[in-house]
């Protein structure tokens, strides 16, 4: 008797239940809606890592490095332009009919290793470089900043008159470190602090090795339009050289980043901006400049293979 | 006795859940292609969310933006930062039901049509779709597959002059879901 009753209020609780669960779905597909969310939300796996990108529009900033690196598989043809300075005047067309320009290949090898050469007109320097990512910045702000190195070295090549003046003797190395900080899709900061080490300088007095630091960033007009300024103070120098300051306009089109600056610096590579420069923008030694950036998808990522994609 | 009641409320509970089936997936696919005469591009996307509820038909999508990626790394790039603009929207998502559920037999295997409508939000935007798809019943899991065309000025997605002919008006999206019982 007492089984009978129990089992039978047992059923019609249960039976109360479930009716009441089926009126309330029927009535309000709201609440089924949000049924249905917090189901997604539920055990949904713990966001990966989402890198910060687009910290800076392209791998240089205007003149120096930016934390960007060129994606892997991907091809970079960069073609730097830097006409004369302004203070020429009208007879040459305020520094126009001059110009030096660097063209370089960069290429990405892994999603943080990043190669790249080039030949500058200016002392006809050859150069390579290597960029390699130690920390990415993340959406969520886990890890705060990013981190990369670079490693440069170069050398000029343009016929000098001096004996034993060979080569290997003008060959300089730079090493630098890029600590970014992306604080919003449109300011992104950077300081550079940067060791660069000249085989030979001209005089006993001056620094083998100097050290300079370079502040750099970027602010966002438009999607499409950035403004971008770039800055390196030396803490020791060679002589009569001056510290560079770089001011930019990012452009971007399909393909193609265009870079327009003004800077006080005639060489392109590194060790020529940062450690050679000699240009005062108080005597109006500006230079205008541009570079261009033309990207090539030289390796498909995964998944592509039969992709209805055509890039040629 | 006791015995008795635990039996009955298991199968209680199995009942009840075999009523309301609900099926999910993480791993869904969504598939962009846009097609012009300059310049065809495909991107895909495989971290696409998803649920329906077997028996109203009521289902919602999530498509995180992010994951969509393309051949060119650039493409991504410009896709998130200037047309999708990505940090400020991260997600589309599709809300809506599948209007015939009803005649889809979840207990037995088959390929069902079926209609959808809902609204589909992104880049900031809702518009209301009504789409066409099929659902495909094998043992304990679904296949919701659809394909459709959306028009990028419908969300608000401006093209620049330049790419104008570069991105075809008609954008042809597909979804595959590989749902489980949930």
């Amino acid at each position: 008797m007492r089984l009978k009753s129990l089992l039978l209020s047992c059923l019609l609780f249960l039976g109360i239940t479930h009716a009441n669960a089926q009126s309330k779905k029927d009535t309000a597909s709201i609440s089924e809606e949000n049924d249905l969310m917090s189901m997604l939300n539920a055990d949904a796996p713990t966001t990966q890592n989402n890198f910060s990108t687009a910290t800076f529009k392209t791998t240089r900033i205007g003149n120096s490095q930016s934390i960007e690196n060129v994606a892997k598989g991907v091809l970079d043809f960069r073609i730097s332009h830097r006409f004369g300075t302004l203070n020429q005047g009208a007879i040459d067309l305020f520094g126009l009919d001059m110009a030096s320009m660097r063209f370089g290949l960069d290429y990405g090898i892994s999603k943080r290793l990043m190669v790249g050469i080039g030949r500058s007109s200016y002392l006809k320097e050859y150069d390579g470089f290597i960029k390699f990512k130690l920390l990415r910045q993340t959406d969520d702000n886990k890890m705060p900043i990013s981190i990369s190195y670079c490693g440069d070295i170069s050398a000029q090549t343009n016929k000098v008159t001096l004996p034993d003046y060979e080569v290997g003797n003008r060959i300089a190395y730079m090493n630098q470190l890029l600590i970014a900080k992306k604080f919003s899709p449109k300011v992104s900061f950077q300081i550079m602090p940067t060791h660069i080490h000249y085989n030979v300088v001209n005089t006993k007095k001056e620094p083998n090795d100097i050290i300079a630091v370079g502040v750099g960033g970027r602010v966002k007009i438009t999607n499409r339009v950035s403004l971008t300024g770039e800055y390196f103070y030396q803490l020791n120098q060679l002589d009569n050289t001056t510290n560079s300051l770089t001011i930019g306009i990012d452009i971007e089109t399909g393909g193609h980043v265009f870079q327009l600056i003004f800077t006080n610096s005639t060489g392109i590579t590194e060790r020529n901006v940062i450690g050679e420069t000699t240009g005062k923008w108080s005597a109006g030694d500006i230079h205008f400049g541009f570079n261009i950036s033309r990207v090539f998808t030289v390796v498909k990522p995964k998944g592509f293979e039969n992709s209805r994609t055509k890039i040629w | 006795m006791k015995k008795l009641i635990i039996i009955f409320a298991i199968l209680y509970g199995t009942a009840n859940a075999s009523f309301a089936q609900k099926y999910l997936t993480r791993t869904g696919k969504v598939t962009m292609f846009s097609s012009t005469k300059l310049e065809n591009f495909e991107s895909f996307n495989n971290e696409t969310s998803a649920v329906l509820d077997s028996k109203t038909g009521d289902a919602i999508v999530l498509v995180p933006i992010k994951s969509f990626k393309f051949e060119s790394a650039l493409m991504e790039e410009h896709f998130n930062e200037n047309y999708l603009e990505s940090d400020q929207y991260p997600k589309a998502d599709f809300k809506g039901k599948i209007t015939n559920i009803s005649e889809v037999n979840f207990a037995k295997d088959g390929v069902y049509n079926v209609k959808a409508s809902g609204k589909l939000t992104m880049h900031g935007v809702s518009n209301d779709i009504n789409i066409l798809g099929t659902v495909t019943v094998k043992g304990s899991a679904i296949t919701a597959v659809s394909k459709f065309t959306i028009n990028p000025n419908d969300y608000k997605i401006k093209i620049p002059k330049l790419m104008a002919g570069k991105v075809a008006d008609q954008i042809e999206i597909t979804v595959n879901c590989i749902m489980n019982q949930k």
